[in-house]
Parts: structure tokens; C-alpha cells; sequence
């Protein structure tokens, strides 16, 4: 049996107005909010908890627990950060959905700082796409407008300002701390945890930071309840996602779909692959997580069925390649951004990457060894687990989960490179 | 080129809009590029004595994001995706060929001060790779063809609609509408194919609609 | 074994201690103790680059990984906080950490210039060190090294190498937590990331040079000492600052006789580990201009002379003489002591006095009150713990720069209020987030009254500076303020010799710690401590500096013994000449000053680096240090006077040694109990334009002669009024404005700013801008001003 895609962020993506409140509403918009409002902050945490609802910003951390961790009546302010920095190669489903459908997150915002008692929340969204700052600038304020954000809200007693924030092209400012740095109007480097940003975030006051999927997945949820979203996906990864599927298929794009779909029927929704050549790697969510095979196509994905095949589910905006790919060009340009991405706090990301592109630009060259295979998976040895932030981690991770199906391919740009000479 | 009174007092209305001045700061450098088409010593200053920091400590935020340009863009930015995906799909290839159009290399403007050229990095379009952007709107599944057309078409003063975004404007527009100032095009359309994959296979299969 | 965590770690009673396991070696240490700092106390060494225990941790250079059980990653043991039972293993003794650390290092060293060899941190540099022993033999790195443009200025004196730096941000953290002047910054990112300033605008700040103390390698050097030396042809001496009243403690590095260079000695007390940039980097005034021999006028010129002849010579000229003692506010303890004991015993006056600059009864009744011979009284540490610190006539990082430091660092941590009643705003109090209540000179007292309200139930102290002294009333209302609300006061005076001369008696009716000349019982006590009968101590009160110098002009004086004083300090300095042309005047000094063309006999001293002895910082903590050049043969000042006094039939108790004299001013033990201060009002206030200001850190003083790159650094010269002032007295921001006194005037730019009203503010000894030498009066005057048109 196929599993099935289920629209639910995107059902109404082919209206003309989607973007608008008028478009929103149509269908049921800020419905939820009414809904939240009678259930309380605490009704709210709850039916999220319930929900199972896991960040879509790649970490899967269950959100209503993340929530729970901000401290209640300590007397100082509390906020809201939406996470919509999208900058992982591969990831593309978050800019979308501010384009697309910007209300389902201004209203997943509200209700989500209703939860978490902040008055102030802001979304960060990428500075080198004006359009989907546009139409969520547009969206906030027509929900000021229509007296859905500001001061008491539809008279339920509860303020919130939301500023719609752009930042300036810098993938590390999607590093939920980095992004705080940033926010506050800083160098976007990672800070030290502890204090986790639940107790001293923004402005050292408790912050909840989720990304923008997660946070429009939220609407819904308050609709149609916890079981509802729960009777999707598996028990451990409960629910709907975006799914971007890039790459070499007939039909890239948007799928939205549970948890637990397999590639290959992605794939297939996709109108397979796009010049009917065989698939030679995919990955499961963004550049920082390590690439599968063909071999994998029918394991389902899901946080822990991907950690089980030694990956992560990540963005879930899998890409996809088929044997035109050169999977050394592929690292090198991954490792590439990293080092330009490296934020330079750290010793290991940032002389790790310089070392790594400073070897692979050789191996482009023809004036590699093969020795140097062994020295990058040394060199990401060296970077993997000891860098400040995962983006370290991340810069460690294409060359040798590539090494690992693709060993033979590397020597043969090495020798080739070699004989060329 | 001087910051003009106006300009300060959008500066502080930036500020305004946050609990912490501060807070603004990229925004304001975003508005300051709009103004000066880069960000200036001027804009520098200006910024830090509005927000009460030394120049270092602005000049340290500056210097840490892409976006901020040391010196003057083109008219126009053009920006070619070569992360992978892009590269593989043909990224590199259209990178070649605007940069021999232009005679300009990476972060390069051309003599004419028409285009700045720009590898940049994954775009968040992957789905529509390859990928250019024109001022930062996105230019989706190029072609070398079309990435030349744009470029001609831009210097001949054509209008030219970005796929998912605005009309195109200039550079200096679309950093003022980054800042965080309306230009009331919100509504051109922007919905493709890509975007409505899934949609459109769930009608398909479901053989209804709505 | 279990150790047990010493004084240095964060406050905790005992049921705060965690016990956790480091290399298998249990520690109790109160919770919150960082990992790197338990081992250090185990003597384990985790090798470290960004981590400095003054900064906040940033565990950015990855080179303290440590294994922690239980813990997936290897953890920077310089952020780590301990908990209960954690287990925490090291290079020592896991494979995990070592491997971790390898590879940090190998990473630090890719592009790391090889230039050992010619780098002034060679010798003495933790990567160096670190890359000797957990570095690897060879390096694995084939491609080019980054590159940046060779060293460049961060300000006049600092300068930075860009392609040595480990980016470990101490030189950025120090500028913007602990200074406050956060111009020097990380800029850039990833790879390219590296230290700067922004263009055209130098690191300012009076505390540069502890940015090259503390970079772990040689990306930060200094002007001075570039290229001077090796760290081990170094002879390294600790010592204590003499320029202000601060107290630093020094370590002062010499090669064959010469001082090369100095830095902040680490005291936890007082300066911590830092220092200012005059302390660090004014130094060859030790040096320059030195009186090599003794000299003795005939025939109206100075001429050399041996010892024997020249100690006969002042002898004579000080024999049965009306005399009098003007010892500056630069001696040690034990000089000023033997000054003190000259002056009574061998030249049987009390005239004497240390204070050659503005001074008034009040505050010499406030000083024998309140100060001499109190021992260490308010402290660093009481002014971190205080809720509220009130400042008046005193701008602490002009006056006394630790004293600023250790404010900043209470008011960041949220613990700390300061209020200055002070004539103009400056960055220091504005660092200090001060509550500044801008008063018109003269008007001091009034604005003290009014602290009550801020001070009632708060554990407050009060500091009062040197400028207080020219402020009517102001030191009875400080007194009084604290009487009423129980605050503490602590007296700072701005030069480093001041408070021990204080303490040894060095006023006219002060005997040694605090003992007074008009009580028979202190009398006593002191001439037994001399070993002398007590009629050798006079009784007759003696005069002030100001009545010296009058006395002088009008004949009443014959003789005056000076020791390390400057006439130009000093608005009456016309006066000062014309005394000194009048009387025999016996000058000990070690350098050429403005006394010396007046002087019958001068006497060579040894420079500081040249003897022991003791500093009284302004706590009234005792600074005790030896000579920097042991070799040295030069006299000590006590020893000057003492051959002298021999020579006038005076025998002590003591030989006048440096020890000696120490152990007879112990001997005097110390005030218990403040007296009774007689309390003045407030004359009424000043009507019209008055001048205030303050001595800049780095100004004309003459101990910073012959140091360019410092002075390069010193803060722009201006005028400064407020711009209601400005406007009633037709200036223009921008343009020059003259300042008039009735004996001369100053031109300077004029920058409108926060004043207090009808007050133009000056600064006092900079360049352009002496204002005792051009305008011949104290602060507090009437001036008068007017527009000096466009620069
Ligand atoms: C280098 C780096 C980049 C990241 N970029 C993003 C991003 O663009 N968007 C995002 O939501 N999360 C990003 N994350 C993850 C965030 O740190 C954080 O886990 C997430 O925003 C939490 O939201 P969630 O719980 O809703 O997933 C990034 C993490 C790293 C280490
Ligand atoms: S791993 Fe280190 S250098 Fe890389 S982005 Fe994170 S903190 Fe910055
Ligand atoms: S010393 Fe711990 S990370 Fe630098």
C-alpha cells in the first residue's frame, strides 16, 4: 500500500490569494486561535504535547517539551522566535511556505506565544528572499489590522507584537543561538549553552525558538486535535511534513505527506527519476546529514528509522541524484559553503573546513594523492564532535559518508587526475 | 554621498519597531545599502552613532554577513546559485556563461555599473535548481539561454518578472523592501508548478479537487 | 586524596561544595567551579588558549576538550561547570581528550606563521610551548598559509600581526568587558575571521597594552618594546607602579641595567592582572635626564661636586636656619618617614608639607582625621561588594584607572551603583553607568548634603579625590553624609607617594601615623620611636605649603629642603620661584626638574627601580617592594638625610636603612578611631563663570616624558561647556575658545558636552592646556571667555 499525501499546509496553495487573510479565512483561518484561547496556555502545551509535534527545523526535538521548559511566572519577559533562516543546502520548504501560505504561520505564531505567556515575538526569515518577507510582512499586518495581533487580542486579555526581521546571508544565523546574536543585532555566532535560550534567550529572557514549519503546523493541530495529527506518521514521529524533493526527478517540488513515507514512493509522486538513469544517492534532509543509496529507498522516513540507517531525517527536504552525478564535485561544493558558512568562532570548523577545501580544490586539480582520502576523513575526525556548533559537525559529514559508498569514485578522480599529468 | 535627514529617521524608526534598539541593526544596514548601494563608512558611522555602539562593533557586525558589500553594486545584482544541487543541474554552466557575458568575475561589477556578478549560495529553491536571483528575487529553472536573456533584457530597460516575486526593480529597491519597508507588491504571483507538485498529485489521485 | 578548594573560587558555605572526579582524583569544590579550574587546583594542566579566568568563557579554541563520562562529545573543560560525582578525564588520562587536543592544535598551526624566530613572544608563548609538547613533529598541511597584510597599528602603541592570531577573542573580551571601550572586535567570519578596529579609528583606551599581556601568542606586541628583546635575556623584578595612587603591583623586565619593559603583576587584591597603559608603558622616566653626581652652586652656577662636600655644603646652609620641608606626593614610605623625622629633628620645624598642589585646612583636617595612620581602610574588594559608591572630585579612570576597572566590574555584574557629583561627564563615568550629578565647583557641598536619601540603608562608601581639597566644605559634608547614613570613606589621591606621606606625617601638624605634634602623649611615643628626647620634637605648629612659600617671599624662611616637586604644578607657582631664589634650597632629586635652577645644593636619589620600599596605595594598603637593579648604588632619600642630619649632630635610632625605617614606622602602630574632624560651612556659592577639570591619565605629567607612542594615545585636548553655557557666553562648538584669568589665558577647541552650568572645564596638564602654568589659578575660579573663532 502506497502511503497517501496528505495536504494540509498546502491544500490551498492553488488559490489566487492564498497568501491573504481573505484567502486564509476562507478556509477555516484563525479558527484555531479561538480554540486556543478556550483551552488556555497550559490547554495548549498540552494538546501540542500530545500531539507528538517534532521540530521540522531538523533537530526533531518534540516541541510541546520545549515549550514546557519555560520558566512561568518569573516575572520577566517571554519570546517567540520563528526560525526561517532556511539557508541548509537542500532545504527549501520553509520559504515556500511563506510565500504561499504566510497567515497559517502569523496564526501558528499567536497561538504559540499564547502558549509559552511571551508578547513579543519575531520571525527571522532569511535576508536574501524579499518575497516571502513580503507576504509575511503583509500577513502581520493584516492581522493587526483585523485585530488579531496587537493589544487583546479578540478580547481574550492577551497582547503580542510580532516584528518580521530579515537577516543578512549567513547560514549560521539558523543555529537557534547564533540567530538570538543575530536578532540582537550581533555577530551571528553561537553562544554557550547552558542557559538554554527556555531560560535566558533574547535578551536573556526565556525565548522559545522553532522553525517555521513547526510553528504553522500548529494551527492545525489546535483544530483538528492531537489525535488527529497523531494518526499520522508512526508513533515516534507522529504527523504531516513538508517533504522538498530536489534534484534528479520529473517533477521537483512541494510534497506534503506523513511521516513514514518511504523515498521511493516520493520518488514516484515525483514522476520518478528525471532521465529515467538510475538513482546513485539521495539525502534525507539537507547537506549536514549523510547520504543513502538506492539501497535505503524503502525505509521509512522517520527520525528513528533514519538514525537507524545512519542518518537523520533532518529537513526532510530529501535531494536526489542520479549516476550523472559527480559525487566528488557534489562534496566539494558542500564542503565549500561550510568553510565560507564557518562562522569562525571555533578552531576546528574554521581551520578544519579551510584544510578540507584547501585538499579537495587539489583533488579538482589533478594534484591529489590517495593518501589524502585518509587525511580528510582524518581531518573530519577531527571536526566532528569537538567544533562549537553543529555546523562543524555538519562540514564533517559529506566527505565521508560519500567515501563510504563511493570509495572507488574518489580514486579514480585521484588516479585519473594522477595519469592526466 | 551623504545620509540624508529622511534616512536617519527611518534608521530610528527601525529601531522603534524593537524592545532593544539594537536589535535593528542589520535592517538598518539593509537601509543603508538601499541608500548608498553598499554599505558605506558613512552608513557605518551613521548606524552606530544611532544605536549607541562604537564603529568597531558595527563594522564587526558589517564585515560578518554576505549581504553587507564593501563597495558599490551594480545597478543590478545578480546572484548564480553554484551549490551543488544548482551546480550539478546547470548552475555552473550559466555561471559561465554571465560571467563571460559581463566580463566580471565573482563579486565583480561590470565597468558600466549596470551588474554586480555573485556565486552565491543555496538559495532555499533547490526545487527549482538551477537558480539565479536578480536583485534577490528568485530566478527559477535557468537555463544558460535564459539566463542570458535576462541579463540583455535588464540592460535593454525590459520589464522582466522575477518567477516567484516582484517585477524586477534595482538593487538599491529591493534592499529597502529587505529593510523591512513596504513596496506594495506583495501580491504579484508566485505560485509555480514545483510548488503545487504535491497538491497536484493529491487532486490527481483523489480525482476530485476540492 | 581529596582537595579542597582555596578562597579564589566563587563565595559558598559548605553544603555548596560538589565532589566530582578528575583523573580519578576526587575534588570538593563549590558547585558552579568551572572543570579547567579543579584540575588546575589538582596541578593538572589542561592546555588553553581562549580561556582567561578574568573573562567570561567562550570555549571557542577547542583546545581544553576533555572526556566527560556519560557524555557523547568531548567537552571544553574551560565552560564546564562541575556537578556532583561528574567524572571528568583529561589528556592525563583519556585517549579521547588527547586526541581531541592533537588535532586542535594541529589545526591552530596551519596557518601559523613560522616566524618563532623572530617574534617577540618567543620564549614565552603558550602555543609555542603547547605545539612542543602536544603538537605534532611535522605538519600535514601542503597549501598556503593565510595571509595577511604584515603587523599592523591598533593604536599608537599596540600593534597587531593578524596571521599569528588563534582568534581566541581575550584581546576583544578584555576591551569590551573589563575596559569598557569596545573598539577593538572580531570582524569578518569563518576563515577570514580576524581582530580589528574599524578604519581610521585606533583601539582607544587607557588599558591597550593588557590586550598584549594576555593574547596567547604573539598577534599583539607592543611599539615600545618590538624587537627589543627575548624573554629570556630578561632579568624579571616584581614591583609596584609609581605613578598613581592605584597601587599596582608590577613585574618590571631589565637586561643589563635597563628596563625594557613592564607589566601587570597579578595581584587579586588590588590590581587583579591588569594595569594601565601609563603604568605599563612610562617608564623612561627612570632613565632620562638623570643628576648623575651631586651639585653645588658658586658663583651662581651648578657644579659638581663629591658627597662629603656636598652634604657639608646643604649642611651648613641648613644649620640654625628658619627651615622648611617641601617632600612632593611621590616618596615612599620610608622616605617620607625620614623626611617627617628630618624636618622635626634635625632641622626643628614643623614646617612641612607634601601637598604641592590645591590644598586647604579642611582637607588637611580631613586627612589628619580621617586618614593618617588608619591602616587599610575601605578596600578594592569593599568597593565590589558595596550596593552604592558615591565618586566626588574624583573621576576614577583619569585619577586612579584600577579603581575604575574594579567599580566597572561590580556595576556589570548588576551589584554595584555609582554616583558622581562631579563638574562634567566622561567616559569613565559613563562606563560605569554613573548616576552623575553635574555640580558647579564650590557647589559641592550642597549636592553631597543631599545623598541621604540615596545613601539610608545602603552599604555605601564614599570616595572624595584630590580636587575636593579646592571646594569649600565639601570635605565636612562628606563627613557628615557618613556619619548620618554609617558609608565608609575612602580618600584617593592622585599620585602614588601621597597617602604614605600622609601616614608618616608629612604636614604641619602631623606626626607619623596619625600622631599629632600638639599631643604630648604622640610626641612621645614618636620621639622614642626615633630614639631622640621629645624635646627635639617641636611644638610649634608649623605652616602649610602656601604659608611656606609666603613666608619665604617675605623673608620669614631661610632654607628649604624639596624633594620630588615641580613649581609649574602649582598656580602660585610665580610665587614658589621667587621663594626659592630667596632661601638656600637643598633639592634631592633623581632627574633634572624646575627646582634645580634654584637649588644651593642638589642631591642624587636613586630612581624607584633602584631601591626598595613602600607605596601606601589609596586603601592604605601597604605596597612593599625591592630594587628592580640590585647592582644599583644609588642613595635612597633617607640616606641623603640622614648623612645630612649627622652632619647637624642628629643621631637616630636607626642607620636609615629601608628595613629599619619600616619596622620604626610599624613600631608607631595604628589609629583606632577617626577623630573629630572640626566641621566648616559651605561658603556661598560663586556667582559668574567658574573653571573646573581634571588631570587627563596621560597629559604633560613629567613622569611620562620621552614615551611617544603613550602619548600618542592620550585623549583629544578641548574645552568642554554645556551648551547653555556655550550660548550665553557666545561659543561655538567647533571653534576655539579663549579662556581668560587675570594672569593669562589658554586657547583650546571647544567641544559642547555634558557641564555643569556656568563652568567651562579644562583639562588640566595637556598639552596646550597647563592650567596652573598659563592661567595661575586652582579650579573653582572665576574665568572669563570668549569665541576664538574657526579652527
Ligand atoms: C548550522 C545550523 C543551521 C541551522 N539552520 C536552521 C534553519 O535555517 N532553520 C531552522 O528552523 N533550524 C535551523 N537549525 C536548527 C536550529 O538550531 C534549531 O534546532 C531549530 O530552529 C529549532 O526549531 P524546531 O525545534 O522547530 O526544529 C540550524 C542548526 C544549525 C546547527
Ligand atoms: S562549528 Fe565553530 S566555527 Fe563552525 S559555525 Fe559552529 S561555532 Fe562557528
Ligand atoms: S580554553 Fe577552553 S575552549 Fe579555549
Amino acid at each position: 500500500m502506497t502511503t497517501p499525501l496528505v495536504p494540509n499546509l498546502t491544500l490551498h496553495w492553488d488559490d489566487a490569494d492564498s497568501h491573504t487573510l481573505t484567502g486564509y479565512q476562507r478556509h477555516g483561518g484563525y479558527s484555531a486561535l479561538k480554540k486556543a484561547f478556550t483551552a488556555g496556555a497550559d490547554g495548549v502545551i498540552q494538546i501540542v504535547k500530545d500531539s507528538g509535534l517534532r521540530g521540522r527545523g531538523g533537530a526533531g526535538f518534540p516541541t510541546g517539551m520545549k515549550w514546557g521548559f519555560v520558566p512561568q511566572n518569573d516575572g520577566k519577559p517571554h519570546y517567540l522566535v520563528v526560525n526561517a533562516d532556511e539557508s541548509e543546502p537542500g532545504a527549501c520548504k520553509d520559504i515556500p511556505l511563506m510565500i504561499a501560505n504566510p497567515h497559517s504561520l502569523v496564526e501558528g505564531v499567536i497561538i504559540s506565544s499564547f502558549a509559552i505567556r511571551a508578547n513579543h515575538a519575531f520571525i527571522y526569515i532569511r535576508g536574501e528572499t524579499p518575497h516571502p518577507i513580503r507576504r509575511v510582512r503583509a500577513a502581520v499586518a493584516a492581522a493587526y489590522q483585523a485585530g488579531l495581533l496587537g493589544k487583546n487580542i479578540q478580547g481574550s486579555g492577551f497582547d503580542l507584537d510580532v516584528v518580521v526581521h530579515s537577516g543578512a546571508g549567513a547560514y549560521i544565523c539558523g543555529e537557534e543561538t547564533a540567530l538570538l546574536d543575530s536578532l540582537e543585532g550581533r555577530r551571528g555566532q553561537p553562544r554557550l549553552k547552558p542557559p538554554f535560550p527556555a531560560v535566558a534567550g533574547l535578551y536573556a529572557s526565556p525565548t522559545v525558538i522553532n522553525n517555521a514549519e513547526t510553528i504553522a503546523s500548529v494551527p492545525a493541530i489546535i483544530n483538528n486535535g492531537a489525535d488527529w495529527y497523531k494518526s499520522y506518521g508512526t508513533e515516534k514521529s507522529p504527523g504531516i511534513k513538508l517533504f522538498a524533493v530536489s534534484g534528479h526527478v520529473k517533477r521537483p517540488g512541494i510534497y506534503e505527506a506523513p511521516l513514514g513515507i518511504t523515498m521511493r514512493e516520493l520518488i514516484t509522486y515525483a514522476g520518478g527519476m528525471k532521465s529515467d538513469l538510475p538513482l546513485k544517492f539521495w539525502i534525507p534532509g539537507g547537506s549536514s546529514v549523510p547520504m543513502l543509496t538506492a539501497d535505503h529507498l524503502d525505509i521509512p522516513l522517520t527520525y528513528e528509522d533514519m538514525a537507524a540507517a545512519g542518518t537523520m531525517l533532518g529537513t526532510g527536504t530529501p535531494m536526489v541524484f542520479d549516476t550523472s552525478t559527480s559525487v566528488v564535485k557534489a562534496v566539494i561544493r558542500w564542503i565549500e559553503f561550510y568553510k565560507h558558512e564557518s562562522c569562525g568562532k571555533c578552531t576546528p570548523c574554521r581551520e578544519g573546513t579551510y584544510w578540507m577545501v584547501d585538499i579537495l580544490k587539489r583533488m579538482e586539480k589533478g594534484k591529489a594523492q590517495l593518501s589524502d582520502m585518509d587525511l580528510l576523513v582524518d581531518i573530519s575526525a577531527q571536526i566532528s564532535g569537538r567544533s562549537f556548533c553543529a555546523l562543524g559537525d555538519a562540514a564533517a559529514t559529506p566527505f565521508p559518508a560519500a567515501l563510504k559508498y563511493f570509495k572507488e569514485e574518489f580514486e579514480e578522480v585521484i588516479k585519473m587526475a594522477g595519469a592526466q599529468a | 554621498m551623504t545620509i540624508s535627514e529622511q534616512t536617519k529617521i527611518e534608521l530610528r524608526e527601525l529601531m522603534s519597531r524593537y524592545p532593544q534598539s539594537r536589535s535593528a541593526l542589520l535592517p538598518m544596514l539593509h537601509l543603508v545599502q538601499s541608500v548608498e548601494g553598499y554599505v558605506s563608512q558613512e552608513g557605518i558611522e551613521v548606524c552606530a552613532v544611532e544605536v549607541g555602539l562604537s564603529t568597531a562593533e558595527v563594522s564587526a557586525v558589517a564585515s560578518f554577513y554576505t549581504m553587507f558589500k564593501r563597495y558599490p553594486v551594480g545597478k543590478h545584482h545578480i546572484g548564480v546559485c553554484t551549490n551543488s544541487m544548482c551546480a550539478l543541474l546547470g548552475g555552473d554552466n550559466i555561471w559561465r556563461t554571465l560571467s563571460k557575458e559581463l566580463d566580471a568575475g565573482h563579486d565583480e561589477t561590470t565597468a558600466d555599473s549596470m551588474f554586480t556578478l555573485e556565486r552565491i549560495e543555496c538559495q532555499a529553491a533547490c526545487t527549482h535548481a538551477p537558480v539565479m536571483t536578480v536583485n534577490w528575487e528568485f530566478m527559477d529553472d535557468m537555463t544558460e539561454q535564459k539566463a542570458a536573456q535576462v541579463v540583455s533584457d535588464l540592460r535593454a530597460g525590459k520589464d522582466l518578472q522575477a518567477t516567484r516575486g516582484a517585477k524586477v526593480r534595482t538593487f538599491k529597491d529591493v534592499q529597502r523592501t529587505i529593510a523591512g519597508f513596504d513596496d506594495g507588491l506583495v501580491d504579484e504571483p508566485s505560485i509555480d508548478a514545483s510548488m503545487l507538485a504535491g497538491l497536484n498529485e493529491f487532486k490527481n489521485s483523489t480525482k476530485g479537487g476540492k | 586524596m581529596t582537595i579542597l578548594a582555596n578562597s579564589n573560587q566563587p563565595k559558598s558555605n559548605d553544603n555548596d561544595l560538589i565532589t566530582a572526579v578528575i583523573d580519578g582524583i576526587a575534588v570538593r569544590v563549590p558547585k558552579g567551579t568551572l572543570a579547567i579550574r579543579a584540575a588546575e587546583m589538582l596541578g593538572i594542566e589542561i592546555p588553553r588558549f581562549c580561556d582567561h579566568p578574568a573573562l567570561s568563557p567562550v570555549a571557542a579554541c577547542r583546545m581544553c576538550l576533555v572526556e566527560i563520562e556519560g557524555m557523547p562529545k568531548p567537552q571544553p573543560s574551560c565552560a564546564i561547570t562541575l556537578t556532583e560525582g561528574m567524572q571528568v578525564k583529561t589528556q592525563n588520562s583519556s585517549q579521547v581528550a588527547s586526541s581531541a587536543q592533537e588535532g586542535v592544535m594541529e589545526f591552530l598551526l596551519l596557518n601559523h606563521p613560522l616566524d618563532c624566530p623572530t617574534c617577540d613572544k618567543g620564549g614565552e608563548c603558550p602555543l609555542q610551548n603547547q605545539a612542543m609538547s602536544n603538537g605534532r613533529a611535522d605538519s600535514r598541511f601542503e597549501g598556503t598559509k593565510r595571509n595577511f597584510q604584515k603587523a599592523i597599528n591598533i593604536n599608537a602603541q599596540v600593534l597587531l600581526d593578524r596571521e599569528r592570531c588563534v582568534s581566541c577573542a581575550r584581546c576583544t573580551r578584555f576591551a569590551d568587558e573589563i575596559a569598557g571601550d569596545p573598539s577593538l572586535e572580531l570582524l569578518e567570519r569563518g576563515a577570514k575571521q580576524q581582530v580589528g578596529v574599524a578604519d581610521d579609528q585606533p583601539f582607544e583606551s587607557y588599558y591597550s597594552g593588557n590586550t598584549v599581556q594576555i593574547c596567547p601568542v604573539g598577534a599583539l606586541t607592543s611599539a615600545a618594546y618590538r624587537f627589543r628583546a627575548r624573554p629570556f635575556d630578561l632579568v624579571s623584578s616584581e614591583s609596584v607602579c609609581e605613578h598613581c595612587a592605584s597601587g599596582c603591583s608590577l613585574r618590571t623586565d631589565s637586561r643589563r641595567g635597563k628596563v625594557l619593559r613592564r607589566l601587570a603583576g597579578d595581584d587579586s587584591e588590588v590590581n587583579e592582572e591588569w594595569n594601565c597603559d601609563k603604568g605599563r608603558f612610562a617608564f623612561r622616566h627612570l632613565m632620562q635626564d638623570r643628576i648623575t653626581t651631586p651639585l653645588v652652586r658658586e658663583h651662581g652656577e651648578l657644579r659638581p661636586a663629591s658627597w662629603p662636600e656636598a652634604i657639608r655644603y646643604a649642611a651648613e646652609g641648613l644649620r640654625n636656619q628658619r627651615a622648611a620641608v617641601l617632600a612632593g606626593g611621590r616618596l615612599t614610605l620610608e622616605d617620607a618617614y625620614a623626611y617627617s623625622r628630618f624636618a622635626r629633628v634635625a632641622l626643628g620645624t614643623n614646617n612641612v608639607d607634601f601637598r604641592n598642589r590645591t590644598a586647604s585646612s579642611e582637607e588637611q583636617d580631613f586627612l589628619t582625621n580621617h586618614v593618617a595612620g588608619t591602616g587599610l581602610g575601605v578596600t578594592y574588594q569593599d568597593l565590589e561588594d558595596a550596593q552604592v559608591v558615591v565618586v566626588i572630585g574624583f573621576e576614577p579612570e583619569e585619577e586612579s584607572p584600577i579603581i575604575m576597572l574594579r567599580l566597572r566590574k561590580a556595576v556589570r555584574n548588576k551589584t554595584l551603583k555609582v554616583i558622581a557629583i562631579d563638574s562634567a561627564n566622561s567616559l569613565g563615568f559613563k562606563k560605569l553607568n554613573a548616576d552623575l550629578r553635574l555640580t558647579k565647583p564650590g557647589n559641592e557641598s550642597a549636592a553631597i548634603s543631599e545623598l541621604i536619601k540615596d545613601l539610608q540603608d545602603q552599604n555605601s562608601i564614599i570616595l572624595v579625590g584630590e580636587r575636593l581639597a579646592s571646594s569649600h566644605g565639601a570635605f565636612s559634608a562628606t563627613v557628615a553624609v557618613a556619619e548620618k547614613v554609617g558609608a565608609r570613606i575612602g580618600w584617593v589621591p592622585r599620585r602614588a607617594g601621597e597617602r604614605a606621606a600622609v601616614d608618616a606625617g608629612l604636614l604641619p601638624n602631623l606626626l607619623p601615623a596619625g600622631r599629632k605634634v600638639f599631643e604630648p602623649r604622640d610626641r612621645e611615643v614618636v620621639a622614642s620611636a626615633w630614639g631622640v628626647s621629645v624635646e627635639h620634637i617641636p611644638t610649634k605648629p608649623g605652616l602649610t605649603q602656601l604659608e611656606i612659600i609666603s613666608s619665604a617671599v617675605q623673608g620669614e624662611i631661610d632654607a628649604i629642603v624639596t624633594a620630588g616637586v615641580d613649581i609649574n604644578d602649582v598656580a602660585n607657582h610665580a610665587a614658589f620661584a621667587a621663594a626659592l631664589n630667596k632661601t638656600f634650597v637643598v633639592s634631592l632629586e633623581n632627574r633634572a626638574s624646575s627646582v634645580i635652577e634654584f637649588a644651593d645644593v642638589v642631591l642624587p636619589v636613586g630612581a624607584i627601580t633602584e631601591r626598595a620600599g613602600t607605596f601606601v596605595d589609596w586603601e592604605g594598603r601597604l605596597r612593599t617592594f625591592d630594587a628592580v637593579m640590585q647592582e644599583s648604588l644609588a642613595l635612597t632619600d633617607a640616606r641623603v638625610l640622614h648623612l645630612i642630619a649627622i652632619e647637624l649632630g642628629h643621631t637616630f635610632k636607626d642607620d636609615a636603612k629601608v628595613t629599619s625605617l619600616r619596622s620604626s614606622y610599624s613600631s608607631l602602630g595604628a589609629v583606632s578611631k577617626p577623630g573629630t574632624m572640626n566641621l566648616v560651612a559651605a561658603s556661598t556659592t560663586k556667582t559668574g563663570l567658574v573653571l573646573a577639570g581634571w588631570h587627563h591619565l596621560l597629559d604633560n605629567g613629567s613622569l611620562q616624558a620621552g614615551e611617544p607612542h603613550l602619548a600618542a594615545t592620550a585623549r583629544a585636548v578641548v574645552a568642554k561647556v554645556s551648551s547653555e553655557t556655550a550660548q550665553a557666553n557666545g561659543l561655538i562648538s567647533g571653534n576655539r575658545v579663549i579662556v581668560r584669568s587675570k594672569l593669562g589665558a589658554i586657547t583650546l577647541p571647544l567641544e559642547i558636552s555634558e557641564v555643569a552650568p556656568e563652568t567651562i572645564w579644562l583639562p588640566l596638564n595637556s598639552e596646550g592646556s597647563s592650567v596652573a602654568m598659563q592661567l595661575q589659578i586652582d579650579i573653582g575660579a572665576e574665568v572669563s571667555v570668549s569665541d576664538g573663532g574657526a579652527i
